[in-house]
């Protein structure tokens, strides 16, 4: 399937559960706008023919009265506008309420832009250069990051867009409603190829989506490269199994809140792994020595998604072992899939909530 | 808009004021518009000085352990040594001020002296702590090492913000030192009466101000922590 | 009823009192150094000008066939750098503001006459750090300067166009202060503050927000300099730093730094529709007022330029809300300008047309910013073309053509000639159509999802594209006009009387041009602003 785009459109296909009410929002402001743009232009046409100065028109007489001035009209032009307004805000509001909270079963695609390219990896290993697959009528939500400076996923039939930043993650989610393909355009300026950096969303449906899948990297998925990267770099001489080792146990921690060192607590996420990664003195589990060496410069951004991901395929807070693969067939029910996760015997209880860790800076 | 006019005429037999500029209509106008004007001056000084200080606290919040290790690598007595000139120096500058509306010439210049020695003095003990900091490779860029810092990958924005936060108030006061210099050479010429020494009252009021932006930097950047690395 | 102007020798006057270089150069006279203004900042803005045609050019055909990427945005980049900072900011503050605020409240000068010209050059030290970045190489972040983009990765001359805007921040800084002691203490007796002319107030608001903001930007250029040159970290991740923090930091004065654009033209539309209407404007307690009102409230908004930034949805919320806020000062004004036309006398001389393209101009770029406003429709369209219309309505069809409509307002009193009305009239609805023609398209595109500094494009934009370079060549032919009938009619424009609009205001009672010290006597205020009725009854009519 190609890009089929039509050279008159005013508005860009219909691809996403975000796309209707965000054209409608769109369309509810032109229609105020219009409205409003077309009064003040009528009245100041009206005005300037009906009180056109007459030859022989004397001076003016001295004015006091309404038409210097009044109180209702000034308290009217205020809060109906303001009214008018709450309205965008609000319908606004909500719709990126609901694009900022991925639904916990959305399948996870990372994204890593970097100029002038967009590398995308699928779970189970499927890897692409500026395009991305995904299948129709599903909830994805694409974790991404930067290795160099800020750029933006941009996909205009979606209706959606969030800047992809060097050394912290963003997220972006939707679900694609109409098979087919869709620009994606990067959205920061990031230089020379800005405009170049662009691709393609291929919405398929579920059959050929899985299809498409099976092609995938013949290297395994992302956690099972995870796991090899985990053993190369000596993770696991510390990271022990049995939890009785000098680091804290990782097996069912991905999600969890600790507590720190410094009485703070936090929750383990990609954000936290990336940062204990890279500095792993900021933020040191209670009752742990701070002995980690870092890792910056030996493991790169690509590197550390496997790891990442390796880690959630070792259990989450839910106590079962996160999908190592994106099985579009099969319900999204994970409860019932997975197995139950060692004990956390060596995890403290989770203390009072502090900031979440996609608002944490790197 | 209509309005009468009203002829301002000086008298003949008046003297020439040398000090009213031509576009004021007295003295009293001159001085508020001076006053008024420093002060607008210093809210911009609080405007700028204010972008690092959101910087210092956006970072420190973010990473409390790397600013907490690194700070006790600043030197607290040169710290606080610094700390009391600079106080001090505000006296003899208010001094300096109380002088000129008194028109005691000498004492003025005498007090004006003693800032600028105070002021020196600062600036002498900032230029030590700055050539420690390079010695010890404390400065960020390619070679910079913080030896024993917790969480050491984020150290060098608090030096960063050390340099840049100091090094802006260095600037401010090397500044202030050009401008002293200039006074000290009117006062002593005798250019300052108490009808007239509004450059002294004005440059008062920016001193003291450099001065104020020091007692926030010095708890910022040398005090964090210090009970817990202890004093060194 | 029309006034023949006897024939008048040249008085003296500001303008013939001195002659020679130095005597502009070295002058103290506000109204010598706004002329310095006027000509330096109209140098800017046609320099900005090749650049934006230099775009459009470009923009017509989808492949990148007139320039190459680097050299593009190199384009775009200088193309708004010039035009923020060394056009639309300085413009009316330091034309008209600098010419007129201390003719308008009675007195001889600005509170800081040396100042005002020490302003004046440090806006040059600054042009010339610009141009120095122009000559040898340019400079490619855009005018934002998004790290770590231009501190760790770009290849233009950054350092340098970072300092030319540092060093020009200043000057603005002075104007403002200037301004607002000014107004403050030299006021001539009689005039309250209620009784100010509203261009008056307009710039009072506008020095506040001068001097509270540039600080910030020069503070936030400054860490940006030091970054790129010693690789001191603040905002690269590679030294721990945040990306982010810089945007906070830039937009805290930017966004402010459109309303210091925006606030003076408002104020110049005050005058121009209440003198050709013949009416004290409506609500001008509300008009004054709504403008201290957009300066605080133009403080709190800054965020809504990082609601995809990765800002927090809860900061987002507020910074949504009070955007809507801010932009109801701004209707009330737009509300209230027409109903002073409202049983008035509305004579539409080249001015008043300004003005009225601009009330209409302003309220469809006013009402744009607020779909950009409302988050979810932020999402969509930030980073857009969207957001370039936008900010072009208000930007060009606002503040250019209250300029424009300043300009040709007070050119008799400033110059002290009539110039030809039916060369202006045919300008005013060149800009007017051109205008329209270029960016309403944009609007369209940016929906459509075409990105901003893209210097290649789809083919299925081109359509939009074309209309918008077709409409850019016409809005290019009402902007020249000016330059040339303006300047002709120094030489042979008509002798222009003392109040040739019938305008009320204390710069009208002196002569056209004003000698240096403005007024032969200080004049005393018995009388309410905008008082009509004794007027003479003599008004030019073109």
């Amino acid at each position: 399937m190609t890009l089929e785009p039509k050279s008159f459109q005013l508005f860009p296909e219909q691809a996403s559960n975000f796309a209707p009410t965000v054209d409608a929002l769109y369309t509810y402001m032109v229609v105020v706008s219009a409205f409003f743009s077309l009064l003040v232009a009528f009245l100041i046409v009206y005005f300037a023919v009906k009180y056109r100065k007459r030859p022989g028109q004397g001076i003016p007489a001295p004015v006091n009265d309404h038409s210097i001035g009044s109180m209702i009209l000034e308290i009217t032009w205020s809060v109906i506008p303001l009214g008018l307004s709450l309205v965008m805000f609000a319908w606004g509001a909500s719709i990126m309420f609901h694009e900022s909270r991925p639904p916990k079963d959305a399948l996870s695609i990372y994204v890593t832009g970097k100029r002038w390219m967009w590398k995308i990896q699928h779970l189970e290993g499927a890897r692409e250069i500026n395009e991305l697959h995904v299948p129709v009528d599903r909830d994805v939500k694409l974790t991404m990051t930067s290795e160099d400076v800020i750029h933006d996923f941009f996909v205009p039939a979606f209706r959606t867009k969030a800047d992809v930043l060097p050394g912290r993650y963003t997220t972006e989610w939707f679900r694609p409603t109409k098979v087919g393909a869709y620009h994606i355009f990067c959205a920061e300026y990031c230089g020379t190829k800005h405009s170049g950096m662009i691709g393609t969303v291929y919405v398929l449906s579920a059959a050929d989506y899985d299809a498409w899948l099976a092609h995938g990297s013949g290297e395994g998925s992302l956690a099972e490269q995870g796991e090899s990267l985990f053993n190369q770099l000596g993770c696991a001489n510390c990271h022990v199994k049995d939890g009785h080792g000098r680091a804290p146990n990782l097996y069912g921690a991905f999600g969890t809140k600790v507590d720190l060192s410094d009485g703070t607590s936090v929750r383990i996420d990609e954000s936290y792994i990336r940062e204990s990664v890279l500095y792993p003195q900021a933020k040191i589990v209670a009752g742990y020595d701070r002995i980690m060496p870092t890792f910056k410069g030996l493991i790169s951004d690509e590197g550390m998604l496997k790891l990442i991901e390796y880690i959630k395929s070792l259990g989450n807070e839910n106590g079962a072992n996160a999908p190592a693969r994106n099985l579009s067939m099969e319900s999204p029910d994970l409860q019932k899939t997975g197995t139950m996760a060692v004990p956390m015997s060596e995890m403290k209880a989770p203390a009072a909530a502090k900031t979440t860790s996609t608002e944490k800076k790197q | 808009m209509a309005s009468h006019v009203v002829a301002h005429k000086p008298a003949e037999h008046e003297p020439v004021n040398t000090t009213l500029r031509h576009h004021f209509a007295s003295d009293e106008q001159q001085k508020d518009a001076a006053t008024i004007g420093m002060w607008v001056f210093l809210v911009t000084e609080i405007m700028f000085f204010g972008g690092l200080f959101l910087a210092y606290f956006a970072y420190r919040q973010a990473y409390p352990a790397a600013f907490a290790s690194a700070s006790g690598k600043t030197n607290l007595w040169l710290g606080a040594a610094n700390t009391t000139v600079l106080i001090c120096s505000s006296l003899t500058m208010a001094l300096a001020v109380h002088a000129a509306s008194l028109g005691k010439k000498t004492l003025l210049v005498i007090f004006l002296v003693l800032t600028l020695m105070l002021g020196g003095a600062f600036l002498g003990v900032k230029a030590y702590e700055y050539h420690d900091k390079w010695v010890h490779h404390e400065v960020p860029g390619a070679h910079f090492e913080c030896e024993g810092c917790d969480d050491a990958g984020h150290a060098p924005l608090f030096f960063s913000l050390y340099f840049g936060m100091t090094g802006l108030h260095a600037t401010h006061m090397l500044i202030g030192f050009v401008i002293l210099v200039i006074l000290i050479v009117k006062a002593q010429k005798g250019e300052f009466t108490t009808k007239w020494y509004t450059p002294v009252e004005m440059f008062g009021l920016y001193w003291h101000f450099v001065d104020i932006v020091w007692i926030f930097l010095f708890p910022l950047l040398y005090l964090i922590d210090r009970s817990h690395t202890g004093l060194k | 009823m029309i006034t023949a102007s006897p024939p008048v020798k040249e008085t003296k006057n500001y303008l013939n009192n001195e002659k020679g270089i130095k005597s502009w150069l070295l002058t103290g006279d506000h109204k010598r150094i706004a002329i310095l203004y006027l000509i330096s900042v109209t140098a800017f803005f046609a320099l900005g000008g090749v650049f934006a045609s230099l775009i459009r050019l470009e923009l017509a055909t989808p492949a990148g066939d007139l320039l190459e990427s680097n050299q593009y945005n190199k384009v775009f980049t200088m193309h708004g750098i010039l035009m923020v900072f060394f056009f639309l900011i300085p413009s009316i503050p330091a034309t008209l503001g600098n010419f007129l605020i201390p003719m308008m409240i009675g007195a001889k000068d600005l509170a800081f006459p040396k100042i005002n010209l020490l302003s004046w050059y440090i806006y040059i030290v600054g042009g010339i750090f610009t141009l120095y970045v122009l000559l040898t190489g340019g400079v490619d972040t855009g005018w934002t300067f998004y790290t770590p983009f231009s501190t760790s990765y770009s290849n233009g001359y950054v350092i340098a166009a970072g300092l030319g805007i540092f060093i020009n921040g200043f000057s603005s800084i002075l104007t403002g202060l200037n301004f607002i002691v000014t107004i403050h203490r030299m006021r001539a007796p009689g005039l309250t503050w209620f009784r100010l002319p509203l261009f008056v107030w307009a710039h009072y608001a506008t020095s506040a927000i001068m001097i509270l903001g540039t600080p910030v930007v020069a503070v936030t250029l400054f860490l940006v300099v030091l970054e790129r040159g010693f690789h001191i970290g603040f905002f690269d991740p590679a030294y721990g730093g945040d990306p982010v923090l810089f945007q906070h930091l830039f937009w805290f004065y930017s966004h402010p730094a459109v309303y210091i654009m925006i606030l003076p033209s408002m104020g110049v539309i005050s005058e121009v529709i209440s003198t050709f209407s013949s009416k004290k404007p409506f609500g001008y307690t509300f008009i004054a007022f709504s403008s201290v009102a957009i300066a605080v409230f133009g403080f709190l908004v800054w965020g809504h330029h990082l609601f995809v930034a990765g800002q927090s949805i809860y900061a987002g919320l507020v910074f949504s809300v009070l955007s809507y806020i801010v932009a109801i000062p701004s209707a009330i004004k737009v509300f209230n300008w027409a109903a002073t036309m409202y049983k008035g006398q509305v004579r539409l001389e080249t001015p008043m047309l300004y003005a009225l393209g601009f009330i209409g101009l302003f309220t469809v770029g006013g009402l744009t910013g607020i779909f950009l406003s409302s988050l979810g429709m932020d999402v969509h369209l930030t980073d857009t073309y969207f957001v370039v219309a936008h900010f072009h309505y208000v930007m060009v069809g606002g503040a250019l053509l209250g300029y424009l409509a300043g300009i040709h307002f007070w050119w008799p009193k400033i110059f002290g000639r009539m110039y030809s009305s039916v060369w202006s009239k045919v300008s005013a609805a060149l800009v007017f159509v051109g205008f329209n023609l270029t960016f309403f398209p944009q609007f369209l595109l940016g929906y459509m999802g075409m990105p901003r500094r893209y210097h290649v494009y789809p083919p299925e934009f081109q359509v939009f594209n074309v209309l918008s370079s077709a409409g850019a060549s016409v809005l290019a032919l009402g902007l020249i006009l000016p330059a040339i009938y303006l300047t002709w009619s120094l030489k042979h424009g008509e002798i222009a009387s003392a109040n040739p609009w019938g305008a009320t205001g204390l710069e009208w009672q002196t002569a056209s041009p004003p000698i240096t010290e403005n007024f032969e006597v200080t004049p005393v205020v018995t009388t309410e602003a905008y008082d009509y009725s004794t007027q003479q009854e003599v008004v030019h009519v073109g």
